[in-house]
């Protein structure tokens, strides 16, 4: 069953033919980085599976009407918008929006949802607290926290771990990891080809407009595929720990 | 016409009108010259220095009335004000008109004033009538300033003969109201308020607490119960302030009671078309008692 | 938040209750309510019925109408500055208002004067979103708030001195700064239906409003159809502001000072604060009716006077703050 299915999906920005040709299934169980050059399409490609833009094609997800699409997949913009100043637990519960008719109270079954979120994200002592008055790591937490509790089979997220340190980062893709394993599917897009490499089970090179590689990570990251898309040299290598890749050089 | 516009003036007054034109053309024909200098090219800027001035002036004295004097909505004398040039208080227009003598009013523009002045006219301003006392006063004032003493002598009398003729002892007043746009009305010690006195009202102003008049609130309107209510006819174009003559209370009362009254050219001015208006307001009384038996 | 939801209530309820037993005429309050409710047809019942009532129930529909707007625009373009008077709605609904009076339809159609004014404060809103739209820095906002007002008040202005009638030119101040005086039933039926209807639509916004907290894009994906939501935010508030502008003027700051103070109180959600800010809106023009007319009775004050004393202030420190912590 899949969960996302684009089939001869194509993007057209500002007259410009951005994507085109693009084939993808998402299944249950997979964490697909979705890496890529500056201005690759990679934003437009997600932006457009849900319907945000127009597109050409079909997706899956645009042929469901809205409420649906909101319970099928849940979406994390890359500009991490809090515009009042609620507490958590009150950001985390606005990801149940899909599943409440109008006018409709939240349910026990929202509140059920929105408590295992917390406990995922390990916020339980941030219930209280004001999200507009976080640090950066722990309002990205929180938005994750969001999405969760959509509980949507599918996650995407645009660049989650821009901006976050270390920690936070190798955090935010363990908990995307966990989750693939327990039967959902992450979709995201990453700068970062280190922590794609190690985290992800599944790669999608986006490059010249349209996907140049799809499969697991050491077979998208060859020396070949790397000079074109990216332009540069690295260092790949498999440990026992995981992948390590290491760019190196910029190749003109 | 518009609404509430002169209603045709009692025979008494219109006879003896009549009499006094008569009397007047013969008088002045035998009139002796004074030795003062009688204006002969008399301007006039004002509505009610327009209406003194026509009816007192000699032949050919008064050369321009102001633009007021000829719109029935603020004139009583419309006919004799087309047989006049018309000025719209500008001081170079009217210094073309080469007058000797300029009447005026308090409230005319200060500035046109000092610059007819400094070009060297004789600029006369008259009062605001607040009282009908005061009329026969700026009559003879008139008559003074043009020359014509024994015309404003004879009008003056003429006028406190029917004045008089009003000032009977009335015993039950009923209660009446001046209440215009933005709720404001006029207490006893205006002229408005003195004709109502002289029909036979009883100004709920005063008892209000609003003498001096000013912006009565609806509120007082409403629980003083006055048996008329005196408006002016609204201009055309809307505005709120008149908004609150067509208010439901306003038209409660103006249904409980008479018909109202409208105020009109006769109550603008301190000139003898008052006694108009104390005719009508007096018809209107004497309407009210006897509906009420 | 039922807590607030009764504590704004019971507010709005004494209030309304005291609009209704303070005015010029000296009656007692036991007098007042007794000629209200049952009716002597005397004077009394004419006072109480016809001046005090609507004046009265106008505070209650005009003051909730503003608070509600600007508790939408706010919840809408994700700024705390956002205000019908302010960004110029309802400049621009004064405008409308004006046009049906010295045009005559207002004389024709009774219900032409709220419509008209409903047209113009559309164009004020189309206009504001257009130039600021959605997430737009407070500075482009309040400067187009600014262009809108400025050009919609000088339009007003010229239509009334262009008016055959001698009172029109000074009215200008009451279109500006809004005033309930010798306002009457016929004003309370002209204003309800758009107000109601305004109303209705614009709480329709709560759900989205809400979701809208986490930015245009992922309130779409959760759902939330944001082409319905912008044109019932559009006419929403063209309608209440619309209609409350054609009845008692432009009156500015409720929009901005009532969801101020209510926020923390519904913990910062904007689908909460809607109705919360209609309520605190009714209480806050009901009192500002009521020290209209006990401070200086005399005199019309403009109720715009009382609530810009009270919003200007408050404006002022919401941009200094806006300036220490960055748009």
């Amino acid at each position: 069953m899949n969960l996302l299915s684009l089939t001869d999906f194509a993007v057209k920005r500002s007259g410009k033919q951005v994507l085109q040709s693009v084939n993808l299934d998402i299944q249950p169980g997979e964490l697909v980085g979705l890496i890529g050059p500056n201005g690759a399409g990679k934003t437009t490609l997600m932006r457009a599976a849900l319907g945000l833009i127009p597109a050409q094609g079909r997706s899956s997800l645009t042929a469901m009407a809205a409420r649906a699409r909101g319970k099928a997949a849940a979406w994390m913009p890359q500009s991490r918008e809090i515009a009042w100043p609620v507490d958590v637990e009150t950001l985390i519960r606005l990801g149940r929006t899909p599943h409440l008719g109008a006018g409709q109270k939240p349910t026990d079954a929202d509140a059920a949802a929105v408590e295992r979120a917390i406990a995922r994200m390990g916020l339980e002592g941030y219930r209280h607290r004001i999200a507009t008055q976080l640090s950066g790591g722990e309002q990205a937490r929180v938005l994750i926290a969001r999405s969760l509790a959509q509980e949507a089979p599918l996650l995407m997220a645009d660049e989650p771990t821009a901006g976050l340190d270390p920690a936070h980062q190798i955090a935010t893709m363990q908990t995307f990891a966990t989750l693939a394993r327990s039967g959902q599917s992450v979709l995201v897009s990453l700068h970062d080809l280190g922590l794609a490499a190690r985290h992800c089970t599944r790669l999608v090179m986006l490059h010249s407009g349209g996907i140049a590689a799809d499969g697991a990570p050491r077979d998208v990251l060859t020396p070949d595929l790397i000079r074109a898309a990216f332009g540069i040299s690295a260092h790949l290598q498999e440990t026992p720990d995981g992948i390590i890749f290491q760019p190196l050089e910029v190749l003109s | 016409m518009p609404a509430g516009a002169v209603r045709p003036m009692s025979v008494s007054v219109q006879t003896s009108k009549l009499t006094l034109a008569l009397g007047l053309a013969g008088a002045l024909l035998g009139a002796p010259v004074t030795a003062r200098d009688v204006p002969k090219r008399v301007v006039s800027m004002n509505l009610c220095t327009d209406q003194l001035a026509m009816l007192i002036g000699g032949q050919g004295q008064i050369v321009s009335v102001s633009q007021l004097a000829a719109d029935p909505r603020s004139s009583a004398m419309v006919e004799q004000a087309k047989g006049y040039l018309t000025n719209h208080g500008r001081a170079e227009e009217i210094y073309l008109m080469q007058p000797d003598l300029v009447l005026a009013g308090t409230y005319t523009a200060r500035a046109t004033v000092r610059m007819l002045e400094r070009l060297g006219i004789n600029v006369v301003t008259f009062e605001i009538t607040n009282s009908l006392d005061a009329i026969p006063e700026q009559m003879i004032q008139m008559g003074h300033v043009l020359g014509q003493e024994a015309k404003a002598a004879g009008l003056v009398a003429q006028f406190e003969a029917t004045l008089a003729e009003y000032r009977a002892d009335i015993a039950n007043r009923p209660k009446a109201a001046l209440y215009h746009a933005n709720g404001y009305t006029s207490g006893d010690r205006s002229l408005a308020g003195e004709i109502l006195t002289v029909a036979g009202f009883e100004n709920i102003a005063a008892s209000a607490g609003y003498a001096g008049g000013g912006v009565m609130p609806l509120e007082v309107l409403a629980m003083a119960q006055p048996e008329a209510v005196i408006q002016s006819a609204p201009y055309g174009g809307g505005s709120r302030a008149e908004e609150i003559m067509d208010h439901p209370v306003v038209a409660a009362l103006r249904e409980n009671g008479e018909a109202g009254g409208l105020t009109d050219h006769d109550w603008m001015c301190g000139t003898p078309f008052v006694l108009q208006a104390i005719a009508d307001m007096t018809d209107l009384r004497t309407r009210i008692q006897e509906a009420a038996e | 938040m039922s807590r607030l939801a009764l504590f704004l209530s019971a507010l709005v309820v004494v209030l309304f209750l005291a609009a209704l037993v303070i005015g010029p005429a000296n009656l007692t309050i036991t007098q007042s309510l007794k000629a209200l409710v049952f009716g002597d047809g005397g004077p009394m019942t004419l006072v109480m019925r016809e001046i005090r009532l609507p004046r009265a129930i106008l505070g209650l529909l005009v003051g909730g109408a503003l608070g509600l707007a600007g508790a939408a625009m706010q919840g809408y373009l994700r700024n705390p500055l956002a205000d019908p008077g302010l960004i110029g709605v309802s400049g621009s609904a004064a405008l409308g208002a004006v046009l049906s009076i010295q045009m005559g339809l207002a004389a024709a159609l009774a219900l032409a004067l709220p419509l008209m004014a409903l047209g113009g404060a559309l164009v004020g809103v189309v206009l504001v979103l257009l130039l600021a739209g959605p997430r737009g820095s407070s500075l482009t906002l309040i400067l187009a708030g600014i262009a809108i007002s400025a050009f919609a008040g000088a339009l007003t202005s010229l239509v009334l001195n262009l008016s055959p009638n001698p009172y029109a030119a000074s009215e200008i101040i009451f279109w500006m700064m809004g005033s309930l005086a010798d306002r009457s039933m016929v004003h309370v039926w002209i204003a309800l239906p758009l107000i109601v209807i305004g109303a209705v639509l614009l709480s329709t916004l709560s759900r989205g409003l809400d979701a809208l907290t986490l930015g245009e894009d992922a309130a779409e994906a959760m759902g939330i159809n944001l082409t319905r939501l912008r044109l019932s935010l559009i006419f929403g508030t063209a309608a209440v502001v619309g209609a409350s502008t054609a009845v008692a003027g432009a009156i500015g700051f409720v929009g901005l000072v009532v969801p101020h103070l209510l926020r923390p109180w519904v913990s910062a959600r904007p689908g909460a604060l809607l109705w919360a800010s209609a309520l605190g809106g009714a209480a806050m023009i009901l009192a500002s009716d009521i020290l209209v007319r006990v401070v200086l009775p005399e005199r019309d004050l403009k109720l715009g006077v009382v609530t810009a004393l009270v919003g200007a202030p408050l404006f002022l420190h919401l941009i200094y703050r806006t300036r220490r912590w960055g748009a």
